[in-house]
């Protein structure tokens, strides 16, 4: 393996989108758990929605910021890094992107300010409808760059110029909503609120062990873990939809997500396997004759192409693919697990009480990221070696750029996050942790109400340590 | 009759640009000049002005990055590996200062408080300088074979890309200056008000020294403004005249209000931020004039790098709808946050 400019391009890009998605996916689910924390307020009165709000809309705060700096790294990269691939699919590609900017980026940067410092300049109301705009626009966001995004995994609607070899679009609703459109932006907008469940129950198990419960506290377990039990038999069906399209469109993918070697009419599904001297590892756990339950909607009586049906060089890599498809399904049923577990303590009326059950919340925060990372890298590297899917290959998408470039450039990436990343889950795990003042902020005037910044004349949160201020 | 696609194009852009310099401009002078704050309420005080709008302001530049890949794709293409390192250090001194709006509340011990503080210093003017290295660079021209860019690493920098890079920065400090004079009151306005005297006066060196030099660049550009072999077109030079002439007159306007005690009959607090802008459009309208048609100066003009009709087609018909929209409410986000900021909004509900 030589680190040219081209691999160290698809590690930088790898590394630095698999850094932003993990924001993303935070304040999608959040801006849509804050916007229904602020109309349940509005709704009932209650002043417990009021505080999950105040309380959220501060970790959101950040979360959005880190979210924002690193998504402005992604829409300047495909021009830094993907040259080629920019000039190529600019005519196809370009309006997806621009459209996201002018439908919901300026929709929910304008309306953040208000959502964060407008509390006391507007009414009710207009807060609550500022909150779902910005709530409106991460959605209108994630639709535009899937749906750019299955293009590339299923291009549709498009023919090439003869004269130039630039795409170009023949159809524009195909191009748009293009056959992978519907599945995978569904078990994105899924992957988000579950991710963003289990962090609120990990933030509300870590206040139980802590003895810090308060209502708000309550409430956000028991949403979190309703949230849980409820979406994911969903994002399952959805996954298992994506899947059966996948292997419709992009048969390889599919061949090693499943890691089946030669073709065959009837295929297993491996829970594990192993390398071996083999090329793709026979040696593993296999439950036989899967594939007609699983994909039952590939046509009946053909083979179900495993790798040996792709010349060696159309084949993507077998191990991270084989092994993050395992772990994005593994953790999704461990968040399953957690969420029936959860409802079950709340219909039982222990949920209030530390246990078992909060000791394994706590780290479960962190499966809804595994499992959206890993499920990138199935749908990304899956993909291999195309950009476009059968149209354009990752090597000739590459800028004409020297390698020494793009190595200053990545090691500069990993330097910068490694700090903001740091700093920022330091600062959301304190304010997440240290649970709900007993007064709700606003009636102790404090400080002013709904000030997300509010953290400096907040005696909480300048003591350094949330144990000492027990 | 069709339209002129590209065109049109190059226009929605350019203003798109434009947006960016003016807005995003005033937060990141506003960021440099919070070195020179006294004490840490002070400093709030100077980011509390900006906070609830930095986000949309920087909007701007996604859509100059987003804008150019959609409608000139072959310029996109060339123009970003071209810059690679500045756009590098750009993104890498953006993504510092915008995660530093939030950190720097949420540190609590001092040295972390102030790495965050230098962060979002140093974030802004970097990114400001290395704005001018690639407008100076443009303005050079970009070396291009076989439709892909050609050139060096380095190319970037030159004498003339850094007077820019300095230009850029200083620019913005006006601006920057000129939003406090008309967010803050008392000790801070009035220190607000000589930062903006003293920035001016860099700002009117910079216009010279910038145009000066940008002249002699490029044969083309001199002949564009009917410079050439040391004789003067004025059947050419005459109609751009107004340009430069009112960025002078708008200059010295900005001056006389400034130095006028603040108090009864002085001018409105609104103003030098408007002659600020003012000035800065009538710089942009002479770096238009350089450059066009290029798109990639001097190899690709907007009709040669634009994206097919159909795709240009269909952005119009969706930038027509959208514009008009976003800036309505951002307008309306801009009234609200309107008027000057109190120390006790500091963290402004
Ligand atoms: C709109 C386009 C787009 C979107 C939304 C994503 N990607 Fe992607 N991805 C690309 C467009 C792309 C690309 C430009 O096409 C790359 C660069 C090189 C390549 O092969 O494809 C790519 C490569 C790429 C690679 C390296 C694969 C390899 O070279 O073997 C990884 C690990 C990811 N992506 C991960 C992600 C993650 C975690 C995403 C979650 C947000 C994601 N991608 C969204
Ligand atoms: C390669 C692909 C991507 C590019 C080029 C990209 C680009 C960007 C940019 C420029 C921003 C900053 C916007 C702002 O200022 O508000 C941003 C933020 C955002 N992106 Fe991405 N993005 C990519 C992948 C994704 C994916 C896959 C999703 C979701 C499924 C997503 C969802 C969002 C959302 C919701 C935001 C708002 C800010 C936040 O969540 O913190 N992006 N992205
Ligand atoms: C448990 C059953 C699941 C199945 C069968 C499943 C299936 C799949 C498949 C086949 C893909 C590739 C789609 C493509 O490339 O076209 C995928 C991608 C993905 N998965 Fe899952 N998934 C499951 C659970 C989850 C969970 C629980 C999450 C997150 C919380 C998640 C997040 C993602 C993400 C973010 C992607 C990439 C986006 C996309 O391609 O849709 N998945 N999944």
């Amino acid at each position: 393996m030589e680190f040219d400019a081209l691999l160290l391009s698809r590690i930088q890009f790898g590394f630095v989108i698999a850094f932003h998605i993990m924001f993303p996916a935070f304040t999608i689910g959040l801006a849509a758990f804050l916007a229904v924390c602020e109309g349940l307020w509005l709704k009932t009165g209650h002043e417990t929605f009021k505080r999950l709000y105040l309380h959220w809309v501060k970790i959101f705060a950040l979360a959005f910021a880190m979210g924002v700096v690193t998504g402005i790294v992604m829409s300047y990269q495909f021009g830094t890094n993907w040259s080629v691939f920019s000039e190529i699919t600019g005519s196809v590609m370009g309006p997806m992107l621009a459209f996201e900017v002018l439908t919901a980026f300026f929709l929910e940067a304008t309306f953040l300010g208000v959502m964060l410092f407008g509390w006391n300049k507007v009414g009710r109301k207009l807060h609550f409808a500022a909150t779902c705009a910005v709530a409106i626009g991460t959605t209108l966001s994630a639709f535009w760059i899937i749906s750019a995004n299955s293009w590339m995994q299923t291009p549709t609607g498009f023919a090439v110029d003869p004269a130039t070899g630039n795409f170009y679009a023949t159809n524009w609703i195909e191009v748009i909503f293009n056959p992978s459109l519907p599945t995978r932006l569904g078990h994105m907008l899924l992957a988000a609120y579950i991710t963003t469940a289990a962090v609120v129950l990990a933030a509300g198990a870590w206040q139980v062990i802590r003895g810090r419960l308060t209502e708000p506290t309550r409430w956000q377990m028991r949403m979190a873990a309703g949230t849980l039990t409820l979406l994911l038999p969903i994002q399952i069906l959805v996954g298992h939809q994506s899947g059966e399209i996948a292997h419709e469109y992009q048969p390889a993918k599919i061949a090693v997500a499943e890691g089946w070697c030669e073709s065959a009419p009837v295929q297993g599904t491996m829970l594990i396997a192993w390398p071996s001297d083999t090329e793709c590892g026979h040696s593993g756990i296999t439950i036989p004759g899967t594939s007609p339950y699983l994909f039952a909607s590939a046509p009946k009586g053909e083979d179900l192409k495993g790798l040996d049906a792709f010349a060696r060089e159309d084949r993507p890599p077998l191990w991270l693919v084989f092994y993050s498809f395992r772990i994005m399904v593994g953790a999704g049923l461990g968040m399953l697990g957690l969420g029936v577990w959860g409802c079950v303590l709340w219909w039982r009326k222990r949920l209030d009480h530390p246990g078992l059950f909060h000791w394994l919340a706590v780290p479960g925060g962190m499966l809804g990221f595994i499992a959206v990372i890993t499920g990138w890298i199935v749908a990304e590297v899956g993909r291999q070696p195309y950009t476009v899917y059968g149209a354009l290959r990752t090597v000739d998408s590459v800028s004409p750029i020297s390698a020494g470039q793009v190595a200053t450039s990545l090691l500069v990436f990993m330097v910068t996050y490694a700090i903001i990343f740091t700093a920022g889950t330091v600062y959301m795990a304190r304010i997440a942790t240290r649970g709900f003042d007993d007064d709700p902020p606003g009636q102790k005037d404090r400080r002013a109400p709904g000030s997300p910044l509010g953290a400096v004349d907040d005696p909480a949160e300048t003591s350094d340590d949330i144990v000492a201020v027990e | 009759m069709a339209l002129d696609l590209p065109l049109i194009w190059a226009f929605i852009l350019a203003v798109g640009v434009m947006m960016y310099v003016l807005l995003d401009g005033f937060d990141l002078g506003v960021g440099m000049l919070t070195n020179v704050a006294r004490s840490d309420e002070e400093r709030n005080l100077m980011t509390a002005t900006i906070e609830p709008v930095w986000d949309g302001n920087e909007t701007w530049l996604i859509i100059g990055g987003g804008g150019l890949f959609a409608a000139f794709p072959k310029a996109y293409a060339i123009i970003m590996p071209a810059f690679y390192l500045p756009v590098l250090i750009m993104l890498a001194a953006l993504i510092f200062r915008g995660v530093a709006f939030e950190f720097r509340h949420k540190a609590v011990r001092p040295t972390t408080r102030k790495f965050w503080n230098g962060a979002f210093f140093g974030g802004s003017a970097t990114a400001a300088f290395a704005q001018g290295l690639m407008l100076g660079a443009m303005i050079q021209g970009i070396t291009v074979e076989g439709g892909a860019f050609a050139g060096g690493a380095f190319d970037w920098l030159t004498p003339f890309s850094v007077l820019v890079g300095v230009s850029v920065i200083i620019g913005y400090i006006l601006l920057g200056a000129c939003w406090l004079v008309l967010k803050t009151e008392g000790d801070l306005y009035l220190r607000a008000r000589n930062w903006a005297r003293i920035a001016l006066v860099g700002v009117a060196i910079c216009f010279l020294a910038v145009s000066l030099a940008t002249l002699s660049i490029d044969a083309s550009i001199g002949d564009r403004w009917g410079f050439s072999m040391a004789h003067i077109d004025f059947a050419r030079l005459l109609p751009l005249a107004p340009v430069p002439v009112v960025g002078m007159v708008l200059c010295a306007w900005l001056w006389r209000d400034l130095s006028m005690t603040p108090g009864q009959n002085a001018a409105p607090d609104w103003r030098p931020y408007l002659l600020a802008v003012g000035i800065f459009i009538s710089g942009y309208f002479g770096v238009g004039i350089s450059l066009y048609p290029y798109i990639v100066p001097f190899e690709y003009t907007v009709w040669d790098a634009a994206a097919r009709d159909n795709a240009l087609g269909l952005l119009l018909v969706g930038a027509a709808i959208m514009l008009p929209i976003i800036l309505v409410y951002t307008a309306f986000v801009y009234r609200l946050f309107w008027g000057k900021v109190k120390p006790g909004d500091g963290y402004h509900a």
